[in-house]
């Protein structure tokens, strides 16, 4: 009879296979699964006939590419796990993909995982998306790491250049603070040091990667670290208040002092219930439990239960490292909430302390964090954050960033308490707890900026205006930002050097940023003649900013003249005037290109009227709710 | 620990995050092993209770015998029922195979109590070793106001952080069993003693592995009568557990069409 695939009684052990797209991943693990005698009956023949539907000889990347959207184009697009039985250990084999915009998908795979296979073709050494995934792995904390040097038989399995390639690849881990456990040579298509030991490289004396992985270690308990208890939530059921969280480390025992929160009100643990098993008078790290307190305290959720003697670290200002999953880059200033296993924080970056260049592996201070990158930044939260720092292989200092959106957009592997450095800023923007959805559901519109720019005189205050009011007729919270009014207050100080337009165009969009953020439609109307202010604008509005040309040419701006302002320039008695003596760069992709050298104002407004309105739309389901 | 208290506790806290963040949540009882483990699990998560009502989307078409212990459970395990019907096959897609066509009624069915109830989270017992396309699954699977499973933009999810609705309409798929196999919820029903429709035991050489409604659901040939004798089973197996489900064998992307299309 042949191998069970499933008598393991233990829990399986997560291995996650990454690597740069087409290095051989998903046909390592058809392959591995098939020499260790893991396939379910009928999978070679469900393979080999998919194969031959599609013109290939045998596909073993097919066995995980189980979706028929992924056969087609012949990409992995979500990581998939697979339980493997070797030698009466289990595995759970999670494949990642390799494909760079599917980083989340692979960080989703990889978070749990115990050890990594990175796949390198050894004929094409580390690439770009290996040294992704190598960095990683090292933030999401794996630290069992084992190379599998693929395709060597393009090498003619010639010792020399294999272990140049194996010294490139372990300088490149080196710099990145991750050291191989070790590095297999193998051809996986052909099965070579995979499972059976390859009679073509008679030099390698090194395990075969089956042997690698029976030699993985199990993960170490955290039963004996002191205790950390997040609470998750409290029940009162039939006039008892019970305290429910999972144990992260360390372990509990009725009687015990425990500390809650950054309230450090003490407590005494009064009982550990459950149903339907034995009386229980002590629990360990991993278990899921509900305790009762004395006195009978109610903790929040997020406060952190544990033991007097070991407390945590307590900081409002947090360095921390940072992977970045959001399409847009990272920039100074932002705000997010900080979830630290149950808890969540308002916090604010403060700064942005260096970023790593994936080119050369170096780390400098930054502006910005690029999608998908990586960095150190500060984050500043509104009050006392508890936590321990990052520990691979543990819970602790796991901290994740999610959006105003309630979107995950990062991992932020806690690093310690920031110093403030000497003459810094010091800020912590508080929080609203009023969601966007709760202020769209209110207004029943969304919120968007709709930046008009053009040459004086190209009518964009007139345009704003008139689908203000035409908009606020169909009962939309709208409102007009424009250059003039901004000038005659907020902006007084500023006069019309480039430096001071630039501030001039910051400080409107800063002021439109806080309107939307209200719920507002924001409509601003504003020369901004220069690509780069417009890109700042765009840059401090981030979601739902709509750049609209109002285009007129300036022999038709300079007849119409209504503030006389051409004349003046044109006499030499003001300077710097856009169009005359100072540049306009036109838009070159706006959302809304409006021609006003002839035609109606009516009409113009009428258009600009509807496609606001388009725009900030809810989706009709919504409008059937609110 | 051992591998079952993981499974368990990993579940538990699912079960918490999920009625903490998602509200009204209601939980699908579809009257099979993997439902009932998902009750136990509900009672172990809130110390006896299931404090939030569980549904069963009824084809109409289940076995005399699951209708029976429906009735009978619901009042022992005192669960707050909500019953949901099905629309006629002659609605359903009719490009879809015939089997698939018949299993897309429950999608409809299911889709009608969301919107009636107005559900935010929606917990269901499917398991990644079932199927590849539930393999590829969250265990928050956020879905769109159509319901639709949009598989290839699916957030990120690690360190037990999980999605929650950020639009209105939407609701999210709540998986607890996702990290279970077949062997576990067995011998998890034979550790804790679950209760189950006897169709599962052999009688007269055949039994049902996987239960769906009667007219697309094939027994397997097998002797086993208890729940050690399905594990022992289980044990030197090597086909897949959905093998008797008609709608998965129709054509290759029959199955991956109903998921994304709402289907469990």
């Amino acid at each position: 009879m042949s191998q069970s695939l499933i008598s393991s009684q233990d829990a399986a052990t997560p291995i996650v296979i990454v690597g740069h797209v087409d290095h051989g991943k998903s046909t390592l693990i058809g392959r591995l699964l098939h020499d260790t005698d893991n396939l379910q009956e009928g999978k070679v023949a469900q393979i080999i006939e998919s194969s031959k539907k599609r013109g290939l000889k045998i596909e073993w990347s097919f066995l995980l590419d189980s979706l028929q959207i992924e056969r087609d184009q012949g990409v992995t697009v979500d990581s998939t796990r697979i339980p493997f039985l070797l030698g009466g250990r289990e595995f759970v084999i999670v494949d990642a993909p390799g494909h760079r915009q599917f980083l989340r998908n692979m960080i989703t795979g990889a978070a749990d995982a115990e050890a990594a296979v990175l796949v390198v073709d050894a004929a094409e050494g580390a690439r770009e998306q290996t040294r992704r995934h190598a960095m990683l792995l090292h933030l999401i904390g794996i630290r069992h790491v084992i190379v599998l040097l693929n395709k060597v038989d393009l090498l003619d399995f010639d010792q020399k250049k294999i272990e140049a390639v194996e010294q490139s690849v372990s300088e490149l881990l080196g710099k990145l603070d991750l050291e191989a456990a070790l590095f297999v040579p193998a051809s996986a298509r052909d099965g070579d040091n995979i499972a059976a030991r390859s009679d073509r490289m008679p030099w390698y004396k090194g395990p075969t990667l089956t042997e690698a992985l029976a030699q993985v270690p199990s993960p170490a308990s955290r039963a004996n670290l002191p205790l950390r208890l997040p609470v998750q939530d409290v029940y009162r059921f039939n006039d008892k208040r019970y305290v429910a969280g999972r144990i992260e480390r360390g372990r509990v025992r009725v009687g015990d002092t425990v500390i809650i929160g950054t309230q450090k009100t003490p407590a005494r643990i009064a009982s550990i219930e459950s149903w339907h098993t034995a009386p229980q008078v002590s629990a360990v790290a991993g278990q899921s439990i509900a305790v009762t307190l004395e006195p009978d305290v109610i903790p929040d959720r997020g406060d952190l239960l544990h033991l007097p003697e070991a407390p945590p670290v307590e900081a409002s200002r947090i360095r921390t490292r940072l992977f970045w999953l959001r399409q847009e880059p990272l920039r100074v200033g932002e705000s997010f909430k900080l979830r630290l296993a149950t808890a969540e924080h308002a916090v604010t970056v403060t700064s942005i302390d260096s970023v790593l260049n994936l080119e050369d592996l170096t780390e400098q201070p930054g502006e910005e964090v690029p999608a998908e990158g990586f960095a150190e930044i500060t984050l500043s939260a509104a009050e006392n954050v508890q936590f321990d720092p990052f520990v691979p292989g543990t819970a602790d200092g796991r901290g994740v960033l999610v959006d105003r959106q309630q979107r995950i957009v990062g991992g932020a592997p806690l690093i310690e308490a920031a110093t403030i450095a000497a003459g810094e800023k010091v800020i912590h923007p508080s929080a609203s707890t009023v969601t966007l959805q709760d202020r769209e559901r209110a207004k029943g519109h969304r919120g968007g900026v709709f930046w008009l720019t053009g040459l004086s005189g190209a009518g964009k205050s007139t345009l704003a205006r008139g689908a203000e009011a035409a908009l606020f007729a169909s009962g939309l919270d709208v409102t007009v930002l424009d250059g003039d009014t901004l000038r005659s207050g907020l902006c007084k100080d500023l006069g019309f050097s480039e430096a001071d337009r630039t501030e001039n165009v910051r400080r409107a969009a800063e002021v439109a940023r806080i309107l939307r953020d209200a719920g507002e439609i924001v409509l601003v109307a504003l020369i901004s003649p220069l690509q780069s202010d417009r890109a700042l604008a765009r840059q401090v509005i981030g979601d739902g900013f709509a750049e609209i040309f109002v285009d007129a040419d300036l022999t038709t701006c300079e007849q119409r003249d209504p503030k006389g302002l051409y004349a003046a320039a044109r006499s030499g008695k003001i300077t710097g005037f856009t169009g005359i003596d100072a540049p306009y760069e036109a838009p070159q992709s706006p959302a809304l290109h409006l021609k006003t050298s002839s035609g109606t104002a009516e009409s113009v407004v009428k258009t600009l009227a509807a496609f606001v309105k388009d725009a900030t739309t809810l989706s009709s389901v919504t409008q059937v709710r609110s | 620990m051992d591998h079952l208290d993981q499974l368990e506790a990993q579940s538990v806290f699912i079960l918490r995050e999920a009625y903490r963040k998602l509200r009204p949540l209601a939980m699908l009882w579809s009257l099979g092993k993997d439902s009932n483990v998902m009750v136990w699990l509900a009672k172990k998560a809130f110390l006896g209770r299931v404090p939030f009502p569980v549904m069963h989307v009824d084809t109409g078409k289940k076995f005399p015998e699951m209708y029976a212990f429906r009735d009978e459970y619901a009042k022992k395990w005192d669960l707050e029922l909500l019953l949901g019907t099905c629309p006629p096959v002659e609605e359903m897609d009719p490009s879809l195979p015939p089997a698939a066509r018949s299993a897309a009624r429950k999608t409809a069915g299911l889709a009608a109590m969301i919107e009636k109830h107005q559900l935010q989270g929606v917990i269901a017992g499917i398991r990644r070793d079932e199927q590849g396309t539930r393999a590829k699954e969250r265990v928050f699977s956020p879905r769109g106001a159509s319901h639709k499973w949009d598989i290839r933009n699916q957030p990120p999810e690690f360190w037990d952080q999980y999605a929650t609705p950020h639009e209105e309409g939407m609701h999210i798929r709540v998986h607890p069993l996702l990290s279970w196999r077949e062997i576990d919820i067995w011998r998890y029903i034979e550790r804790e003693g679950i209760p189950l429709v006897d169709l599962y035991f052999a009688k007269d050489g055949k039994r049902y592995r996987s239960l769906g409604d009667q007219d697309i659901t094939n027994p397997v040939e097998s002797n086993a009568a208890t729940v050690a004798e399905v594990i022992a089973e289980l044990e030197t197996t090597r086909t897949s557990e959905r093998a008797g489900r008609a709608m998965d064998h129709e054509s290759e992307d029959a199955f991956e069409r109903l998921r994304v299309a709402g289907y469990l």
